[in-house]
């Protein structure tokens, strides 16, 4: 085919947000522009991003759609390409902007126009991140992501929302510096950033250690692994909602993409080595942050820190190295991308209505709010894991994978699955049941039409793939046994040289 | 029709619980509960079919999870222990739904409860027709949400939303375990279906892996694991805490949840796994010990308690050890056969104080109620009929299936067969203790409730006497008549190869001074409780008061809530709040972004000191630097 569709996917939102930026004139039809623009480019984008799917070749293992565009003559090539794993990322990317959108139309009251831009921009930043096929371009569009997040928490964020911003970026810059210098190191060792050929490449095993350490540190800040995650709860309760629901659904699994694309691709014998060290932070991270979620008493803190538990499974999964495992790393990320967005929009709804995100200023709203209590039990159980939600599918993958590489890394890892039934069924019941006691509350009003859409096709799509998962493991397959067969052949390699 | 049996249930909650109110209260109630009892007659016809003709079915829906070489499918599986299954899961739920109707009456969420008991029906459905583990869970996992919704049905009452989150985080415990089964299984079978993971288990028996830096018998390893999860979802002890506080839900639950279906579950994956533990001697020994124990346990703390929910609820606990020391001295069939007649009695028992208690307006301290039988008739036949056939009182189905259990305990021939055995003599005494302790605190004696006038109580509504009515006659009759098809001479005929038999038993017939000792016992404790209880209660508080110690001991059900109150649930809080607040405020953010901004500052306020403008500060610095320089060409 001819037509650059993935290019047309990446650049639609951004073309979109400069329409919005020369709307002009009467700030009453700016506004209204802006807000159809929005939806229009970005509605269009899952549109022709599920057309994508439904071309896409789920039988080949290479990459597929790819454009190759000279930038700098011999040292950068715009070259962008999906397979079986990025594919789904980039549907789920442009599934929950348009949410975002809609959400932010609700929720934002000032500098909307600049707030839709943000958004767009951020979407093809994302967009970019999963379609990149060179490291620098990967670098751009990864680290570029951080600037209109930046700015939305900046601008449209709570009280604290400097500090919170300023976290979020020194965390985050943290890590960049260093994966420039890894990137830097290979082009210096290997002549090229051409993913492509760079997955062919045997980078020598005695650099592979250090390059794997300065990747790690940027996808381990923003994944976010324990102990640098400290800066995701503030982040996430200081943004906005469309912000947290960006943060937590897409942003924070360009690190899981970037784990699986790279850490595992380029650096094979690293990544064997760091296993127990990836298994060990994981491990902590789920336990510890679910104790500490545990005892949250702002609903957003609370599931920011359960997602920090549930990423924990994710780099597990990712690590085993096994296809149980990387599968439901993949589909755990899907599915937490579906949930937390899903949870972070129901504080949102709440919150736009009594501007409070503490537990304890609600309680009982079940009695006035009993569609809202219905989708937002949906959400609860799907994010401890129940059979027949997506999440099960997700971390039950995952531990089987996990249980045949390390018996001790899967038993501790399933006590997770205890705490977040604790945490969740804990928040639920404080939030919704029992008796309204706080008389400000009694006035809110339950669902409107547009927040019962968003929460029905997430509802849908969460029980959807919680029972008929295929859809989703038939597109990675092909993916998945290439990844695992390139990486054993690779890991081979430098074993049988090591050893001459 | 396996296909309706399985999804009309389904149906129905759908339907009550989005189009309830659009459709009529009234109708949603009624469709749902027909949709259950068609799935209920189906589920007859299939039984009667593999009773017959040896019918055995595995239907495949669809696939599920298929990744690598771990497929799943979503099917329904046929065979005569799913049959028995299916009767039992769909007849007594749909005499409930029936029954829910007139409990329900002044409730102003019908459409909801009818939508939560229909869901859990499909849930149990799926439960036992399942040809995999991961299908079993799913089902298991969904009749725990049940169970959940159920418990905290009422959620205006904080008691009844901290009992329901405890029922699910206590099955969860149970749950890890069963999840590590399944793992396990996996992992050694390369498979989680049945057929493929049953035939291919004489190979495995011998094998030893290193679990957790323990050396195991894999066998053992996998059926121990099963069982924390069956101990889990059928509140044997030390698992058992959330079974007495779930009796918070309404009482219909208790009566399909909490005593007749899902709390037998795990007795259920027990009998399904019999081509496991019979290869595993320790696994069954395992849980013939905590089914002794269990049984034991629950017998003495019913004894003492007040709530009449709770009391019933303690004899569940009780009757399930039963059924597990059953399954650990091998008598699968005999498990199943209790299973079957415990949950028309224990259904029975509880529809009938679910009529008391709606007489008495929602109270449920037997202290306070008392003199009403007579004010009461039908509910009181149905509760005497319940109660005869709990504490197996001869020719009632009880009766058959409880004696069958310490018989066949006896039958064994080992230690823990004879330990077994003496056990259920003794609570089965006990059993009888507590259960004519109820009734005669209920219906006999003075009328002792002061809230209520004695002509203010009625009898429930034929909506509720009706639907308990056939549970009374299946509690009467199902013992006598199924006896010899589900353990008979020639039960082998029927169970076909559901259940294996590997180790043999001992003895051929049990004596005839064991087969004569428990009706006797039961017989005579009649008029035994009736002197103790109502004639003269002087002797009972002489007792109390000279064992105040041990009467706290079982009043206070052993002290397990607050052990576990003090070992797990304060102790994780505290964990939590230390890790929160010391670990990520007091270490992370301190020394990390907190203390890199701090120390950019504190350099930056240091080196604005330098710049203090005097001459001689700057000529002090460049002196100091270029003799630093000189000194260094010089030596080098």
């Amino acid at each position: 085919m001819n037509f650059p569709i993935l290019s047309a996917i990446i650049f639609i939102p951004l073309i979109g947000a400069l329409f919005i930026l020369i709307t002009g004139g009467n700030p009453k039809n700016v506004e209204k522009n802006s807000k159809n623009v929005a939806i229009f480019s970005s509605l269009a984008n899952f549109l022709l991003s599920l057309f994508l799917w439904f071309v896409f070749d789920k039988n080949i293992s290479d990459f597929q759609f790819v454009e190759e565009k000279k930038w700098i003559d011999g040292f950068i090539n715009f070259q962008i390409g999906v397979d079986g794993i990025s594919i789904l990322f980039i549907l789920l990317t442009t599934f929950i902007t348009p949410i975002c959108i809609f959400s932010g139309i609700q929720s934002i009251k000032f500098k909307i126009k600049e707030f839709l831009i943000a958004i767009l921009v951020m979407e093809t930043l994302m967009l970019g991140v999963f379609c990149s096929l060179d490291l620098v371009i990967f670098y751009l569009f990864f680290e570029g992501g951080l600037i209109p997040m930046f700015l939305i928490i900046g601008i449209w964020g709570g009280p604290k929302r400097v500090y919170s911003a300023f976290k979020f970026f020194l965390f985050t810059l943290l890590g960049s510096v260093l994966m420039l210098v890894a990137i830097i190191t290979i082009y210096w060792l290997t002549g090229t950033t051409d993913v492509i050929k760079l997955l062919d490449t045997r980078i020598p095993s005695e650099y592979q250690y250090l390059l794997w350490l300065g990747f790690f540190t940027s996808f381990a800040v923003k994944m976010p692994m324990w102990p640098v995650h400290t800066w995701l709860p503030d982040a996430h309760v200081e943004a906005p909602t469309a912000g947290s629901v960006i943060l937590a659904a897409i942003l924070l699994k360009m690190a899981g993409y970037g784990f699986i694309r790279f850490s595992l691709g380029l650096f094979p014998v690293a990544s064997d080595y760091f296993t127990p060290f990836v298994f060990t932070l994981s491990i902590i991270a789920i336990i510890y942050t679910s104790l500490v979620a545990l005892m949250q008493e702002d609903m957003k803190k609370l599931i920011a820190y359960s997602s920090v538990a549930h990423m924990g499974f994710v780099t597990i999964g990712i690590f085993s190295l096994v296809k149980q495992g990387l599968e439901g790393s993949i589909i755990q990320m899907m599915s937490h991308g579906l949930v937390s967005a899903a949870l972070f929009l129901c504080v949102g709804v709440v919150y736009d209505r009594y501007h409070s995100r503490m537990i304890s200023s609600y309680g009982g709203i079940i009695n006035i709010m009993p569609k809202y209590a219905f989708v937002f039990m949906i959400f609860t159980l799907a994010a401890l894991g129940l059979p027949g939600t997506s999440g099960f599918v997700g971390e039950f993958l995952v531990l089987v994978g996990v249980f045949q590489k390390n018996i001790i890394v899967a038993v501790l890892a399933s006590l997770g699955i205890i705490f977040a039934a604790a945490y969740m069924l804990w928040l639920y019941r404080r939030v919704i049941f029992g008796r309204l006691t706080n008389s400000e509350i009694k006035d809110m009003k339950d669902l409107n039409n547009i927040e019962l859409y968003i929460f029905a096709s997430l509802v849908f799509l969460i029980l959807f793939f919680g029972f008929y998962p295929e859809p989703l493991l038939n597109t990675l397959d092909v993916s998945i046994n290439n990844l695992i067969e390139n990486y054993n052949t690779n890991l081979n390699f430098h074993i049988a040289k090591s050893n001459n | 029709m396996e296909y309706a049996i399985v999804f009309l249930p389904l149906l129905g909650s759908i339907i009550s619980g989005f189009f309830g109110k659009r459709i009529g209260i009234y109708l949603s109630q009624i469709l749902s509960s027909s949709l259950v009892l068609i799935s209920g007659f189906f589920s007859l016809f299939i039984f009667y079919q593999v009773f017959n003709e040896g019918y055995y079915s595995n239907k495949l829906i669809f696939n599920w999870i298929s990744s690598g070489n771990f497929n799943v499918n979503w099917s329904i599986y046929i065979d005569p222990l799913t049959s028995v299954m299916l009767v039992v899961v769909s007849i007594i739920s749909s005499i409930i739904h029936f029954y829910s109707i007139g409990y329900m009456s002044h409730d102003p969420h019908k459409t909801r409860f009818m939508a939560y008991l229909s869901l859990f029906t499909f849930a149990m459905l799926t439960l036992v027709t399942a040809d995999n583990f991961l299908q079993l869970f799913f089902g298991w996992e969904g009749v725990g949400l049940c169970s959940y919704l159920l418990i905290g049905f009422w959620y205006k009452k904080p008691s009844a939303n901290a009992a329901a989150i405890k029922a699910f985080i206590v099955n969860r415990v149970g749950d890890f375990g069963f999840a590590i089964g399944i793992f396990l299984i996996f992992l050694f079978y390369g498979t989680v279906n049945y057929n493929e993971v049953f035939q291919q288990t004489p190979s495995i028996v011998q094998k030893e892996i290193i679990f957790l830096g323990i050396q195991f018998n894999l066998l053992t390893l996998i059926c121990f694991m099963l069982f924390i999860g069956a101990m889990g979802k059928s509140a044997q002890i030390l698992l058992h805490t959330w079974l007495p506080d779930a009796m918070e839900g309404p009482t219909p639950v208790s009566a399909l949840i909490h005593a007749a279906t899902m709390v037998t579950a795990g007795v259920f994956l027990l009998v399904r796994c019999s081509p496991l533990f019979e290869y595993s001697e320790t696994a069954l020994n395992i849980v013939a010990t905590i089914g002794m124990i269990t049984a034991f346990f629950a017998a003495s703390v019913a004894l003492v308690q007040n709530d009449i929910k709770k009391i019933i609820a303690y004899s569940t606990c009780s009757q399930l050890g039963y059924m597990f020391f059953a399954v650990g001295i091998g008598a699968y069939h005999v498990a199943i056969f209790h299973l079957f007649t415990h949950a028309f009695f224990k259904a029975l028992l509880f529809l009938g104080s679910g009529c008391v208690i709606h007489a008495f307006k929602d109270e449920q301290d037997i202290r306070l109620m008392g003199g009403v039988w007579k004010k009461l008739p039908y509910s009181y036949a149905l509760m005497i009929i319940g109660t005869l056939a709990l504490t197996g009182f001869p020719l009632l189905s009880g009766y058959y299936s409880k004696d069958a259990i310490i018989e066949f305990a006896y039958l064994k021939g080992n230690t823990i067969g004879y330990y077994a055995c003496a056990v259920g003599i003794i609570t089965a005494l006990l059993t009888a203790f507590y259960s004519w302790r109820l009734i005669f605190k209920t219906f006999h004696g003075k009328y002792n409730n002061k809230k209520e006038n004695i002509s203010s109580i009625h009898e429930s509504p034929y909506m509720m006497l009706i639907p308990s009515a056939f549970l009374a006659a299946g509690a009467i009759f199902v013992g006598i008549s199924f006896k010899e098809m589900f353990i008979g001479e020639n039960n082998t005929d029927f169970w076909n190869n559901s259940i294996l038999f590997l180790n043999s038993f001992h003895h051929t017939y049990p004596p005839t001074w064991l087969v004569m000792t428990t009706p006797i016992i039961v017989t005579l404790s009649i008029p035994i409780s009736y002197y103790l209880f109502l004639i003269n209660e002087k002797i009972l508080k002489d007792i109390v008061a000279k064992n105040q110690s041990l009467y706290n001991f079982l009043l206070n059900k052993w002290y397990f809530d607050e052990f576990y109150n003090l070992i797990f649930v304060r102790t994780i809080k505290k964990i939590g709040l230390f890790l929160w607040k010391k670990g990520d405020i007091n270490t992370i953010d301190r020394f990390g972004p907190d203390g890199m901004s701090r120390l950019v500052k504190n350099i930056s306020n240091k080196v604005v000191n330098f710049q203090s403008g005097y001459l001689y500060h700057y000529a002090f610095v460049m002196l100091i630097g270029f003799s630093i320089l000189l000194t260094y060409f010089i030596l080098y």
